[in-house]
């Protein structure tokens, strides 16, 4: 009996907020030594699944049971010390000072009175060596790559709690092809010592490759939960949208009719435009109906020619032409008045004004260039929040919640309405579908797509480079800060490849 | 569900806090301090009959420090803060004192009685060179924090620090008596049994809530003030904005500035408008709004600076000698703070939440105990 019991038994659990059931009668197991992926659209109950799991919220109904014992989680503190560590999608620790200080902080070893420096370093060397991974640690963590500081967070989070449960949320989220490799190494060292590892992903391929199980939640519903053998991916993605792949299928189509239209006009075209220390000179054109795709390996400058082109930066070097008139003055104000718009990189950052309402945002930046004193009435204002959220399907009660309240994909989303409210004439996407789920990737990339048969045109960004292929008519390679190369036409994604990595 | 929904937003309102803390202040007057209401009219032969009481006092007593409110308001919205503004009064006054008689104070005692009709500039322009004193020094603390990007916090201090050596600079170091009796009408005169004050008060908190709301400035604000980056992006002028807030801030500090030193018949550049800035800024912080910025009340502001005089007129009447005063107003913060902590507010939200789900509660209950 005790062999084959859970190490983890959630049943029932029910959680709502005001006005929204988060989680209904959901049920969720932990073997030793599992990885269980669980997955769902935005909003599905994943995060707050996780947050009950791990004491941030407080169950209404159901039970948690811990190794077969009923428990209560009731602080994140409470739940460290029954043994569940969780790391997030956004490294939670400090870039600027060592890796050692980052593991034992708050556990600082001492001596006579004062840290004792050495044995912290050793500490940290062993936690890490346990993971497989030789560093030095007494260089600060900002000196390493993101894959690296998630490692540093796991080992600080397996090392002063007996860990039997780890959670990551959302982990490679950030991380290269060979990052995530390195990450699922050590996920499957971790499952062989018996830790049982959820891991929440919007990246349906990484789940096959690691996960054991897989629950499907969709609405704060439990759909299932199913064997990964024995789920086929489009099983999945049916289970995950509750709805056939339709959506899919008609990016995939529109692609082709999309094709056949005519190019002639030039809107925008960049010749030698780059900025010292960022972005060495780069030509660009841009067509009437045209996608244009950006492809790159983080840091390749892909981000850099977006906020150039946007006047986010200065250019120091080359001319800017937008439908043959030149550029001179560069910022967002101005951008916006040519008829440019940019979906930034980071939509929490860059884009979200969380303490705004939902109509707020959506109408910033049609009124920024309004000015002052064109003020949009409130009922004009709701009336245009109105529009755009049915436009693009914005999830939400009412147009008067707070924009921080919406789920990534509805944010994403509510940053495209902000901009489409402007009408512009050239949309620059900066990773538009990162961290959203595939239902609502599906709607950006078809709605990108129906932009540019309007006769708009799109510069797009994105690290998946499936994606970039499939709604792109040209394609852009970066690397190191140049252009590396560009392609159009039928090219396929190994040449891409070799081209993002360079002599690597 | 209609009579819950109304009572929330009557809770979430940024009013309620203010109105309800003022509400406790006047109830334990009217419980502990008989005849704190009592309002009588009288008879004043220069000004003309008015109401008279300690309602009227906390109003009249608190004009100036609810129009540095209105424009510090503005300020901590955009994510900033105004430490000059008690310098700004000073600026302001001595510019009216001296405008008004160039000689020194000294000087002109000798002849009291000429003085009460003279003056050296007409008086609106002695109003208009206040105003435009302080709308400078306002414009300056914005050029700071905008174009040279120092901090808030330190770009105001330096005015802070330097606005009163400035005024002093224009008194010549001296205390001006003014003896000039129409000036006195800003902060002793009175419309229709009421003071002055309270009008100019109310006319800035509408037109600053006319020129904020039913203009795109006031959602600039907010959005600056909740995130600047993302505003950038949005094509917003921060720089602009901010501008405008610190401005603005500025000229209401002079007119404060205007109404004190007529209230008290001169200009003392050390001591005149001294803590303002920090009642002020307590008064915006009771008004809801953060001082990280973000969303903001004018009216909720005015009102917090009603507070701090109501408490202030309270602590005296009875009987707190004025120098025990600051340990008073130290129980105030305490209390405020407490109040609008994150914990209070949880414990307000999880009242109104126990009330909404408790059936659900006892159906899951059940259901639990079942399994």
């Amino acid at each position: 009996m005790v062999e084959t019991q859970n190490l983890l038994n959630m049943k029932g659990i029910t959680k709502s907020f005001p006005g929204v059931i988060a989680l209904e009668d959901v049920d969720f197991s932990l073997s030793r030594g599992e990885v269980h992926s669980l997955v769902g659209e935005n909003g599905a109950g994943k995060s707050t699944l996780i947050k009950v799991l791990t004491g941030v919220e407080h169950l209404e109904a159901g039970s948690i049971e811990l190794e077969g014992e009923l428990v209560q989680v009731r602080s994140p503190q409470h739940s460290l010390e029954l043994g569940i560590s969780t790391v997030y999608q956004e490294v939670n620790l400090c870039t600027n000072i060592s890796v050692a200080e980052n593991i034992v902080l708050g556990h600082e070893p001492h001596r006579f009175g004062s840290i004792d420096w050495r044995k912290m370093n050793r500490l940290a060397s062993q936690a890490l060596k346990r993971l497989e991974i030789d560093i030095d640690v007494s260089r600060p963590l900002g000196n390493y790559s993101l894959a690296i500081q998630q490692m540093v967070a796991i080992a600080r989070s397996l090392e002063f709690t007996s860990a039997k449960i780890l959670i990551l949320d959302e982990p490679t989220s950030s991380l290269a092809v060979h990052e995530t490799n390195l990450l699922f190494d050590v996920m499957r060292k971790l499952k062989s010592e018996g830790i049982g590892i959820i891991f929440i992903t919007h990246f349906l391929d990484q789940v096959y490759r690691i996960a054991d199980r897989i629950t499907v939640l969709r609405n704060g519903k439990l759909v299932g939960t199913y064997e990964t053998a024995s789920l086929p991916l489009v099983g999945l993605i049916g289970k995950m949208l509750g709805r056939s792949i339709t959506d899919l299928d008609a990016v995939i189509k529109s692609k082709v009719e999309h094709e056949q239209k005519e190019r002639e006009e030039r809107v925008l075209e960049a010749k030698g435009l780059g900025r010292t220390g960022s972005l060495e000179p780069v030509d660009l054109e841009l067509g009437v109906n045209e996608v244009l795709g950006l492809a790159g390996l983080l840091g390749s400058g892909r981000t850099e020619v977006a906020n150039l082109l946007f006047g986010i930066d200065k250019p120091d070097s080359g001319w800017l032409t937008l439908k043959g008139k030149e550029i001179k003055r560069f910022s967002p104000l101005e951008s916006l008045k040519n008829g440019l718009a940019l979906c930034p990189e980071d939509r929490k950052a860059e884009g979200i004004v969380g303490d705004l309402t939902i109509r707020e945002n959506i109408i910033l930046a049609l009124q920024a260039r309004y000015g002052w004193f064109k003020f949009l009435s409130p009922e004009k204002q709701s009336k245009i929040a109105q529009k755009f959220i049915q436009l693009l399907g914005i999830v939400t009660p009412s147009p008067e919640q707070l924009a921080k309240n919406l789920s990534g994909g509805n944010q994403q989303k509510l940053i495209l309405a902000r901009w489409l409210a402007t009408n512009p004439q050239v949309l620059i996407l900066d990773e538009p579908t990162r961290g959203i789920d595939v239902g609502a990737k599906a709607e950006i990339q078809k709605l990108v797509l129906d932009l540019a048969d309007e006769g708009k045109s799109c510069v797009f960004i994105s690290s998946e480079l499936e994606e970039v292929l499939r709604i792109s008519d040209r394609v852009v390679v970066m690397r190191d800060h140049k252009k590396a190369a560009e392609y159009s036409g039928d090219v396929n994604d190994q040449t891409i490849i070799q081209t993002m990595a360079g002599n690597l | 569900m209609k009579n819950s929904s109304l009572l929330n937003r009557i809770r979430e309102s940024r009013l309620f806090l203010p109105l309800g803390a003022l509400a406790l202040i006047l109830a334990f007057d009217a419980l502990f301090l008989p005849g704190f209401f009592k309002l009588g009219i009288i008879e004043d032969p220069v000004y003309g009959n008015h109401l008279y009481g300690n309602l009227i006092d906390v109003l009249n007593d608190g004009a100036p420090l609810a129009l540095i409110a209105i424009g510090m308001t503005l300020v901590i919205a955009t994510g900033g803060i105004d430490l000059s503004v008690g310098a700004v009064i000073a600026i302001s006054g001595a510019m009216g004192a001296v405008l008004i008689n160039p000689i020194l104070g000294n000087q002109l005692s000798l002849n009291v009685e000429a003085a009460r009709n003279a003056t050296n500039t007409p008086l609106p322009i002695i109003v208009l060179a206040d105003l435009a004193a302080g709308t400078l020094c306002g414009l300056w603390n914005g050029l700071l924090v905008t174009k040279a990007k120092i901090q808030p916090i330190v770009a105001t201090l330096v005015l802070m620090v330097a606005g009163r050596g400035i005024a002093q600079l224009i008194t010549n170091g001296q205390i001006m008596t003014i003896y000039y009796t129409p000036y006195f009408w800003f902060g002793n005169g009175f419309i229709l049994g009421l003071p002055v004050s309270i009008y100019i008060v109310l006319a800035v908190a509408i037109l600053v809530w006319v020129a904020v709301r039913k203009t795109s400035i006031g959602l600039f604000i907010e959005s600056v003030g909740t995130n600047a980056k993302a505003s950038y992006y949005s094509g917003i002028n921060e720089q602009n904005v901010k501008l405008l807030a610190y401005t603005l801030c500025g000229l209401c500090g002079a007119i404060a500035g205007l109404i004190l030193s007529s209230y008290v018949h001169s200009a003392d550049a050390n001591n005149i408008g001294l803590n303002y800035e920090l009642d002020a800024i307590l008064a915006v912080v009771m008004g809801g709004t953060l001082l990280t910025g973000g969303r903001f009340s004018i009216f909720a502001s005015v009102v917090g600076a009603m507070v701090i005089w109501a408490f202030t007129l309270t602590v005296y009447t009875l009987g707190v000698p004025a120098n025990a005063l600051l340990a008073a107003k130290a129980v105030l913060v305490m209390v405020v703070i407490l109040l609008y902590s994150d914990y209070f507010r949880r414990f307000l939200n999880r009242l109104s939440e126990r009330k909404a789900v408790q059936p659900e509660v006892e159906k899951g209950a059940e259901r639990g105990t079942a399994n």
